[in-house]
């Protein structure tokens, strides 16, 4: 091998199974006509979720503000609440109205855009930050721990067997795409994070220099193929990110310095550019308002004022950029806070930990306006006092998957373990848009191994098993420009794993591909004849 | 379909759940096999930044427990302290003449986080230039136990009091830690233990006291909301004193009354006090209460382990060593040193299967390049050039998501503690190209500064190995102190010829190159020949996968 090739190309792809086990075309090189071989129709569910995560607990009865018990809001909040006079009123409703920094929300809301979900939590709530972080993220009660998170087990229902045989000819795009370089729990799989990370969507990475030595048998093995893994990940996903990024030349108009809206900008983009990604997660932090929330004497004003106004602003200009890029169909978003504040303030000016708190759904396709009543506030109310849930968190993740991801019911409760209340949150019909039938099992299948032969490397005969969902089936061996050679099996059959053989006298020793055709599906792999 | 690992877990990982496949039933008791390279290398990469070839060869000399006990008992004194480095356009210190610390000065209105700036830059070098000591990794381990953050909080000398302590009491007693942090201005501050009054509770500090600091939320954890409730009223009273960098105990904003616990704490009653010794009295008591039970030491021995040894603590490994530590921590009336020492002179730690077991944090990985790879820098008396660099070096372990001084929340770093990823959390898409290019930069490049430059002297290095005209002992000798996986003979090969050989098939190509830049090392032309064929090799090295193990 040539210095050049072993710095390049430094691992073979024999090293990658994981990766690339199942299919040949990015590891063995392309060929236009092994492409138009594998060529198999889009997945056209292109329904993609948003999850904006506010960090440290936003502070719910000043960002959703009860106008029906105004008295008793500003009763047990003197020091901090919004005057009545200052907060934004809400088309249709005399009942709620928004923090004064929420323009942006306000017009979404009035134009049908926003859903505003009222004292949204879990039943029985912790303070601690990390617990409910970890409770929100994975959807787990109160007093179990899991370690995956709840979009991760619904993207791994998706896209089974994730990281194995991912990327592939049907999924060629991240699952996942969270902005900023710490890992959501949210995101967490079975086997290791669905998604991956980005700063700079323009950023394309050469990271697959590094020894192929097999994996040791030891805990330093489990961590060098987690991290081979993430390179090879960054490597072939940054291609795609960065080709979808500058296929966007245009955008709406972004508020400036503000951190979250920069965040959804490449949301967008990235949408517009083509990524099949199903999932994104951006994040803003600072909301653990103990102290200073508002500026004494100023309660429209403060810390709480900037950290929504650059939420509400981010949002607005991100809706915005969906209807002009025209891709406003296709995207639903929701925010959540790990819990919400105490209903008394604090004397610091501020709120302590508490439970339950709004939250947005926003998106054309969602059914606006708001689900649920103010909370309800004592008439005299003590430092204990907490806003109790009405909507359990986990009822809007099942809502969110079965009205916008498209799952069938029957199949939640694989991804939340539970039955859920089905919450009105999209329109009527969002879910018949998405022309999920034929192909959800195209993806669900890909990660899967279908089809794989033994002896391999061979000398003169090698069996090869192959799994067929039923109906047409066709097992193919092509060589490496991609011709078909020889057709092993042709013909309709009934669901069920099964074997044939390949003789191989008649062809030279070299890499081979065989090819699994099942309906909407197909997988290649590769395999080699050695000279005897 | 597809959702397989839903299985629930009880509340904690270690002991209920089977996820990796590499076990050992190896304890505490002492390790007496070979003390050589290999092993020297494993200590060193865990107990310090990176295994310096002076000091593995210096560790080599030396038994097991002679090497364990240098490096728990030995500490190193400043040598020096954080200095204006920050004068400028924008900002000019009133008391502290450029190049003079400001330990010692007045404290100012405006402008003070410079200050704190400069001693976050002024640890990078502290931390690059540590002495043979667990000192520099263990001042993380406290830092990453009681997280504060220096962004929220005000005060440069109290930011540097702070983590001063844990430098001076690197391994000192846990109850001593937990008292020193229970007053400290900058975690009054940071959890508004400022505003705990008996007027307005803050539970904030109560409760991370037990769930963080020193209960931690293990199986035999069961604290309840009410203890940290009344553990909240006994922490009442105390304040920042902001003039004086210091804290002071208000009896008028404490809470008097008798503070009651659960069974968890054995029904305890805290009496409460009216005097203006009572703060500090019933933070005794509390403390006492606390570190009597004992999920406290097994807690704390938990910790130890995850940050020295490996993050999957299995059935076997609670019972075989997480166990036996706690009891001599007791036993030692919760003095660390005992314990440190028990750990690292351990079968179990020496066992093959926790060998390379850790990927770096992004702190040891910056800090043990610039060691590993004896990077100079510029003389001491160059203040500017040597605080630019740092203040470099610290930005990229801030963009790779470890920025001392900045845990992203009070329970520390996520590595070292999130389920089920831990230290993998470390490496992303984001974050593992960005220590691909900085190692990369370093190699190829190096960092400018003001007129000087700092890199990784790839013929300096070399030089250090034992034989490096024969390019096969090169690779092997770099690779035994810089990587903790095996190589294979036919990697290594490839490797050398790839880039030692340049494709020659011959070894005589890079001796008789090496040998003829060593007779004249002052030619232009012959230095090249072998730094070419150097930085290919040494690239490829820290920028592998490998490299990310310690």
């Amino acid at each position: 091998m040539r210095r050049r090739d072993f710095l390049r190309n430094g691992v073979p792809m024999a090293v990658l199974p994981a990766l690339f086990g199942s299919i040949g075309v990015k590891a063995f090189g392309k060929t236009s006509m092994i492409d138009s071989l594998l060529k198999v129709t889009g997945t056209d569910n292109d329904h993609v979720l948003v999850l904006v995560q506010l960090f440290g607990g936003n502070d719910g009865l000043n960002t959703v503000i009860p106008l029906d018990m105004f008295s008793r809001y500003n009763n047990a909040r003197p020091n901090i609440a919004i005057p009545e006079a200052s907060v934004l009123r809400l088309d249709g409703t005399l009942k709620t109205g928004l923090h004064p920094s929420l323009t942006g929300l306000r017009d979404l809301y009035n134009n049908g855009k926003l859903a505003i979900l009222q004292s949204v939590g879990m039943p029985d709530p912790t303070y601690s930050h990390f617990r409910a972080s970890d409770i929100w993220e994975s959807g787990s009660d109160s007093t179990q721990t899991l370690n995956t998170g709840w979009a991760g087990r619904y993207l791994n229902y998706e896209y089974p067997n994730y990281p194995v045989g991912y990327p592939n000819t049907t999924v060629t795009d991240p699952l996942a795409v969270q902005i900023g370089a710490a890992n959501s729990f949210a995101l967490q799989g079975p086997a290791m994070p669905m998604g991956i990370n980005i700063e700079d969507p323009s950023n394309v990475y050469n990271l697959t220099n590094g020894f192929t030595d097999v994996l040791p048998a030891v805990h330093a093995g489990t961590e060098l193929n987690f991290i081979r893994t993430i390179a090879q990940q960054t490597q072939t996903y940054s291609q795609v990110i960065s080709a979808a990024s500058n296929a966007v030349t245009q955008q709406s108009v972004y508020p400036a310095d503000n951190y979250l809206a920069e965040q959804l900008k490449i949301v967008a983009r990235l949408i517009k550019g083509g990524l099949k990604t199903r999932v994104y997660m951006v994040s803003y932090d600072g909301f653990d308002t103990h102290s200073s929330q508002v500026e004494a004497g100023a309660s429209t004003t403060g810390k709480h004022a900037v950290l929504l106004k650059t939420v509400g602003d981010a949002i607005k200009a991100f809706q915005t950029d969906l209807q002009y890029l025209g891709i406003e169909d296709k995207v639903m978003g929701m925010t959540f806070s790990e819990f919400g504040r105490r209903i008394k303030s604090n004397d610091s000016s501020g709120t302590d930990h508490g439970a339950a708190a709004p939250l947005f759904v926003f998106g054309k396709k969602v059914q606006g306006g708001i689900l649920g009543d103010s909370p309800d506030i004592p008439a005299s109310v003590t430092d204990e006092d907490n806003v109790p849930m009405q909507i359990d968190f986990r009822s809007v993740y099942s809502s969110l998957l079965q009205d916008w991801m498209c799952v069938p019911p029957q199949d939640l409760n694989g991804m939340l373990l539970r039955n859920y209340q089905a919450l009105p949150l999209m329109q009527q019909n969002a879910c018949r848009q998405c022309t999920v039938n034929g192909n959800r099992p195209v993806y669900q299948q890909s990660g899967i191994s279908l089809i794989s032969n033994s002896p391999n490397p061979f000398v003169s005969s090698t069996t090869i098993t192959y799994t067929t969902q039923g109906m047409h089936t066709m097992v193919q061996v092509m060589n490496t420009s991609g011709k078909v050679i020889k057709v092993l099996v042709d013909k309709v059959m009934k669901q069920g794993t099964y074997t044939v053989s390949f003789d191989s006298t008649n062809y030279p020793p070299g890499t081979y591909y065989l090819r699994l055709q099942n309906m909407e599906l197909s997988q290649v792999k590769a395999m080699m004849i050695v000279a005897p | 379909m597809g959702v397989t690992a839903l299985t629930p877990n009880s509340s904690h990982k270690s002991s209920c759940q089977q996820t990796k496949p590499f076990r050992t039933l190896s304890g505490i008791d002492a390790y007496t096999g070979s003390f050589g390279t290999a092993e020297v290398v494993h200590l060193l990469k865990r107990t310090m930044f990176g295994a310096a070839i002076a000091d593995v060869n210096y560790f080599k000399t030396r038994t097991v427990v002679q090497a364990v006990d240098e490096l728990i008992d030995n500490s190193f004194a400043l040598t020096s302290q954080p200095v204006n480095d920050y004068n400028s356009a924008d900002f000019t210190d009133p008391v502290v003449a450029p190049g003079q610390t400001w330990i010692n000065a007045p404290n100012l209105s405006d402008g003070d986080f410079w200050r704190v700036y400069s001693f976050r830059k002024w640890h990078v070098g502290q931390m690059i230039n540590q002495g043979r000591s667990i000192q520099m990794k263990m001042m993380l381990f406290w830092h990453n136990h009681f997280a504060t953050h220096i962004d929220d909080v005000f005060g440069s000398k109290m930011c540097y009091n702070h983590h001063m302590y844990f430098r001076n009491n690197y391994a000192g007693n846990v109850r001593s830690f937990a008292k020193f942090i229970s007053t400290d201005p900058i975690m009054l501050q940071y959890l508004g233990g400022q505003y705990n009054t008996k007027w307005a509770p803050n539970e904030n500090y109560a409760r991370e006291l037990q769930e963080l600091f020193c209960i931690g939320k293990g199986p035999g954890a069961a604290f309840t909301e009410n203890d940290v409730k009344e553990a909240a009223r006994v922490l009442t009273g105390w304040k920042v004193d902001y003039d004086n960098n210091t804290y002071y105990f208000d009896i008028n904003d404490h809470d008097t009354d008798n503070k009651v616990f659960s069974s968890f704490y054995n029904n305890t009653t805290i009496q409460g006090r009216n005097n203006s010794t009572a703060g500090n009295t019933e933070l005794d008591d509390l403390l006492n209460m606390i570190f009597a039970n004992n999920e406290c030491a097994l807690f704390i021995c938990r910790k130890l382990y995850r940050f020295f040894v490996y993050y999957d603590i299995d059935a076997a490994t609670e019972a075989n060593v997480i166990a036996p530590l706690a009891t001599i921590l007791r036993a030692s009336n919760y003095e660390l040193k005992p314990v440190l020492k028990a750990l690292f002179k351990s079968q179990h730690f020496f066992d093959a299967v926790n060998y390379g077991a850790q990927i770096k944090s992004p702190i040891d990985f910056m800090t043990a390049l610039m060691r590993e790879f004896k990077v100079s820098f510029p003389t001491a008396s160059d203040y500017v050039s040597n605080y630019n660099f740092w203040g470099t070096i610290q930005y990229f372990t801030y963009i790779m998501n470890q920025d001392y001084g900045n845990p992203p929340n009070v329970a520390g770093w996520p590595a070292y503690y999130q389920t089920p990823q831990y230290y993998e959390m470390w490496i992303n898409s984001t974050t593992y190209p960005k220590r691909v290019d900085f190692s990369k930069w370093m190699v190829e490049y190096g960092i400018d500064g003001n007129n000087t430059n700092i890199k990784i002297d790839t013929i300096a290095f070399t030089r250090l190995l034992s034989n490096p005209s024969n390019p096969n002992t090169l690779i092997s000798d770099a690779l035994d102190v810089l990587y903790r996986v095996p190589i294979s003979a036919a990697s290594k090969a490839q490797l050398k010829t790839a880039t030692l050989l340049d494709g020659q098939a011959n070894d005589n190509y890079w001796t008789s190159a090496w040998n003829s830049y060593i007779a004249d090392p002052t030619n232009a032309v012959k230095k090249s020949v072998v730094e070419n064929r150097l930085k290919n090799l040494y690239r490829f090295i820290v920028n592998s996968p490998e490299y990310q193990l310690a």
